[in-house]
């Protein structure tokens, strides 16, 4: 292929870091090579140590838009090597080397023509590249309707709880599978096709549907909306996990 | 030009000398589709090759396992950095396939279930690095892994290794597949990094 390389390692300096809940954290990274955000698109991390062993894990972008800002929401894997050390190590100063963005087809571009309502549903973590969607469309004063269907444990799991809570352009359904807000009025579960019936757009209305989360989740999720008449070619998918 | 993370390394996995670089070992084996899983029924599945003559050879489920099957044992690489080793397949190889195949196009694009594409050189195929894969571990392929039957090549990345695989039609030029228009390398060598473009 004669085509150079667009994608290169560029090297980020950590400039804020603050947890986001217990288990997670929120990572600023300053990237001056950086060539922007795609909003729902992803990086690849690469860690070296002293003896220079190197390992290297992807992560969504929680940032959208034309900056040199990087934002990551990690939430750690207790048994992983990669997201304790983000999570619990990497201080404010700190340098990392980051490629990217990465992934053309797990976006969102407020340029796309296709004005579909866009109905975005997150499991867990999976809900990082489905905020910065929506955080893209905060910003456009005209575009496609937008509706959110976030699955997440109890309220204090709820990555990015302020910023959702402030979205104007984006009808936000948060579900708790374990444990409800105080006075919410009905009890915690898991989604089911008649809770994803009542809170996303129709299939009449042909959205464009992204799905994110841990593998069993974005299973179910996507063949329920199949059987909710959503055609399979405006389903996208974004898994993390084996189905164990 | 690599930075150093003096605080990182403590945690670190075993690092085996078959592993490609940016790689980690992992234990269970992760899901990764662009879309929602189909429903693909092997009674009426078939797969078929189709040259630039417009000749078509097909094989149904029977006849695809008259053609014979081989036991392998291979390690995948996934472009998301993990890898398994030793993984127990079936399937037919592809030189099989070919054995009546006249063409003299150098490159196949894959068809699959769901509208998913992959492209690949036919040299990448033949001579025993290739199959059409049934089973995984003992068990046939689950429906989220690919069932009932997938690509397998085992050393390219395994975005090439197509699930719900239909079919293929020989190609004169390496034309971009699925995720090589979304930004993924034309080849995919993991031992090489041919991540992305």
């Amino acid at each position: 292929m004669k085509t150079p390389s667009r994608i290169r390692w560029h090297l980020g300096r950590v400039i804020s870091r603050r947890f986001e809940t217990e288990a997670a954290v929120r990572l600023e990274l300053d990237v001056p090579t950086w060539p922007g955000n795609n909003a729902g698109a992803h990086l690849d991390i690469r860690l070296t140590a002293p003896d220079g062993y190197q390992a290297s894990r992807s992560y969504s972008l929680a940032s959208s838009g034309e900056s040199t800002r990087v934002v990551l929401v990690v939430q750690e894997v207790t048994t992983g090597e990669v997201s304790p050390f983000l999570v619990r190590y990497l201080a404010v100063g700190e340098e990392v080397q980051i490629q990217g963005p990465l992934g053309r087809f797990f976006v969102w571009k407020p340029t796309d023509p296709d004005r579909s309502p866009v109905q975005l549903i997150a499991g867990g973590s999976g809900v990082v590249p489905l905020f910065s969607m929506a955080a893209a469309r905060e910003h456009e004063a005209e575009g496609a309707a937008f509706r959110l269907l976030y699955s997440v444990r109890s309220p204090r799991d709820t990555l990015f709880a302020d910023e959702l809570a402030g979205f104007s352009r984006t009808i936000v359904d948060i579900a708790h599978t374990r444990e409800s807000a105080p006075g919410a009025g009905q009890p915690p579960g898991r989604l089911t096709r008649e809770t994803i019936a009542a809170s996303t757009f129709p299939a009449s209305l042909s959205p464009r549907i992204f799905v994110c989360g841990p593998t069993p989740f974005v299973e179910a999720v996507a063949g329920w909306l199949v059987e909710l008449g959503h055609d399979p070619a405006r389903i996208r998918t974004e898994r993390f996990g084996g189905m164990s | 030009m690599d930075v150093i993370n003096s605080s990182f390394g403590g945690r670190r996995r075993s690092r085996d000398t078959r592993l490609p670089p940016g790689q980690t070992l992992v234990d269970d084996w992760p899901v990764l589709s662009a879309g929602p899983t189909p429903n693909v029924d092997e009674s009426r599945w078939s797969f078929s090759i189709m040259t630039e003559d417009k000749v078509t050879h097909r094989w149904n489920w029977d006849e695809l396992h008259e053609v014979g099957v081989e036991d392998i044992v291979t390690d995948i690489h996934c472009v998301t950095h993990w890898s398994k080793l030793d993984m127990a397949w079936r399937g037919v190889p592809f030189d099989r396939l070919f054995e009546d195949v006249e063409t003299s196009y150098d490159y196949v694009m894959v068809h699959c279930s769901g509208g998913y594409t992959t492209n690949l050189p036919l040299e990448d195929l033949l001579e025993g690095q290739a199959w059409i894969a049934t089973e995984a571990e003992g068990e046939p392929l689950s429906q989220e892994h690919g069932g009932p039957a997938r690509l397998l090549v085992p050393h390219l990345y395994f975005w090439k290794s197509a699930k719900w695989v239909l079919g293929m039609d020989m190609m004169p030029s390496d034309d971009p597949g699925f995720w090589e228009q979304n930004g993924y390398h034309l080849r995919g060598d993991p031992w090489r990094e041919e991540r992305y473009w």
